[in-house]
């Protein structure tokens, strides 16, 4: 029943409340295995230097390993180009650097920036504010009850006024997979660029930027196994040229006179200052590990916890799932809540178990608006969870209305 | 952390009981008070009259520590003067911050003592505190709007 990645996890042998850690929230971050932790303090133990920057060899040497690590990126995402792969510190600032260098250069009064209303706030806030700023219109996709972007939705919404279009592959609420293929085909056919969130999608299944066609990809480090504070943005090199730099100073510049710059080729102009190597080498590191997993073993052991735990769900009277009815467009994670029992209480009463859910918003106000909910609870499962880890959550949810005073 | 240190039987009661939870009929100030993280969402509403609270409800929705921190709370204020009010606010928010610790100090709070060991959960002390809070802010608001009244009549 257990799986021997657990093994690799030292945070999932320890002990919560003195009982077994049951993580299942890995859409919020991952765990992260002893080969990145390893390679983390391995940079800091033998390789640290600023790189680009000394003639030594340790400088040498940590430029080497920050850009042997923008190639496998690369490679990972299928993209053609080294220059198309720029480090941020998270999804989040690969977002803000797209609508405050993309956004804001190429967005007129009148145009529509089109994203979906499944988004994680950080796909929604940074284009409010170039809407704002740009007298544009947000337009929102909305799914349908079972929480699937319809090819309608698409074919309505996306139009010649359309200049972004702005959309998770995974939602983080209802881990729906949505189909990029279709919402490509026809931005491009309206002249649109096309920005997908991969922060959902990228830990768990196979991504080619180039077989999608996508124009832009936003991912962070820390929900694949990597370390906090390292990000990913891909662009088309064509794209990224014609963008202005987002933040300015060192290293991302040419030349630097007294009263104008030119700046450094992609993708130096868009990675001002000192980066974070060391989360680089991690996020590297961990590439490694899930390509030694394979995605195909990741979908698959995913597949399988869902098929046995959305039916247990199924049969508790007192559970409302969200976004469960089709489980084929669906990575592993579930929404739901528990009858009477606000999901901060239900949280609490399983933590006592030893299982760790998320309960709240998931930064996703928009969607719980539309859901017509106040909050919900969500447990994500990852590659090194169990059946034995969804039975912990199932025999915790069984006790949740009892500790309440409620009949289960 | 022991769950039954937190979700006790008086707790559980409070979050069940609408005893309190109800729209108020004329009251004088109402306020809303948010945990914007969690997304819990109350509405205070007062009946202030001569100093004393004559009559307090809410509405809104939040989670059991919220629903029943503030249930025991208008519990603890109906008929009282604001000033024992804002003692009940202040003992509340010392028992929290474990400032105030001696029971003879906590006795005026009664059945919220039950919140006590909400301080050995971090996540979850904003929740108790919500409703503590409005209430100091509505006081405040209440306040303002008789001190504003006796300064037009001079
Ligand atoms: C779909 C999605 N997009 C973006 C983000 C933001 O990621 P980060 O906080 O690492 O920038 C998240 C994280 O919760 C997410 O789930």
């Amino acid at each position: 029943m257990s799986n021997h990645y657990v093994n690799d996890f030292p945070i999932l042998q320890k002990t919560m409340n003195g009982k077994r850690l049951v993580y299942l929230d890995n859409g919020a971050t991952t765990q992260k295995p002893l080969s990145v932790i390893n390679a983390v303090q391995e940079y800091y133990a033998a390789f640290n230097a600023n790189p680009h920057r000394g003639a030594y060899e340790l400088s040498v040497k940590a430029t080497q390993i920050y850009e042997d690590a923008r190639e496998k990126v690369r490679k990972f995402l299928g993209a053609e180009k080294t220059s198309e792969i720029i480090f941020t510190k998270n999804a989040t600032e690969s977002l803000n650097l797209l609508a405050y260098s993309y956004g804001m250069t190429f967005i007129n009064p009148g145009d529509e920036i089109v994203i979906s209303i499944a988004e994680h706030h950080s796909n929604i806030v940074p284009w409010q504010q170039v809407a704002k700023a740009k007298g544009a219109t947000l337009q929102y996709l909305y799914v349908n009850e079972a929480g699937i972007l319809t090819d309608e939705e698409i074919e309505k919404k996306i139009s010649s006024k359309t200049k972004i279009v702005a959309v998770t592959q995974v939602s983080n609420v209802l881990g729906i997979i949505n189909p990029i293929e279709k919402i490509v085909h026809k931005a491009h056919s309206v002249g649109a660029v096309v920005i997908v969130d991969d922060a959902q999608s990228v830990p768990h299944f196979s991504v080619d930027v180039r077989a999608l066609d996508v124009d832009f990809l936003v991912f962070s480090g820390h929900k694949m196994l990597a370390p906090m504070g390292v990000g990913v943005l891909y662009g088309k090199e064509h794209l990224l040229d014609k963008m202005p730099p987002f933040l300015s100073g060192g290293d991302m510049i040419e030349y630097v006179w007294e009263q104008d710059t030119s700046f450094a080729p992609l993708p130096a102009k868009f990675e001002a200052g000192t980066q974070n190597v060391g989360g680089v080498l991690g996020l590297s590191a961990a590439i490694d590990y899930i390509e030694k997993v394979g995605f195909s073993n990741i979908e698959q052991i995913e597949e399988e916890l869902i098929h046995y735990a959305i039916p247990k769900l199924w049969q508790l009277p007192f559970i409302t799932l969200y976004g469960c009815d089709d489980l084929s467009k669906k990575t592993g994670v579930i929404s739901f809540n528990v009858k009477d029992i606000h999901p901060h209480d239900v949280s609490s009463i399983l933590d006592a178990d030893g299982v760790a859910i998320r309960a709240g918003h998931h930064c996703a106000h928009p969607l719980m608006q539309y859901l017509g909910v106040n909050a919900t609870c969500r447990a994500s499962f990852y590659f090194y969870n169990t059946r034995e880890d969804v039975d912990a959550l199932i025999n915790a949810l069984g006790r949740v209305r009892g500790v309440l005073g409620y009949e289960s | 952390m022991n769950l039954s240190e937190i979700y006790t039987e008086i707790i559980a009661e409070h979050n069940k009981s609408k005893r309190n939870k109800k729209q108020l009929e004329n009251p004088t100030v109402i306020l809303k008070g948010r945990n914007p993280s969690c997304g819990d969402e109350i509405e205070l509403a007062l009946k202030v009259e001569k100093n004393i609270i004559q009559d307090a409800s809410f509405t809104g929705v939040g989670c059991a520590i919220s629903q029943a921190s503030t249930s025991m709370m208008i519990d603890l204020i109906r008929g009282q003067t604001i000033e024992k009010a804002q003692l009940l606010i202040d003992t509340f928010l010392g028992m929290i911050k474990r400032e105030i610790t001696e029971e003879d100090q906590l006795e005026i709070l009664d059945e919220a003592v039950a919140l006590q060991n909400i301080s050995n959960m971090p996540a979850r002390v904003k929740c108790a505190v919500l409703s503590w809070h409005t209430l100091e802010s509505a006081i405040t608001t209440e306040e303002g709007k008789t001190s504003e009244s006796s300064q037009s009549s001079h």
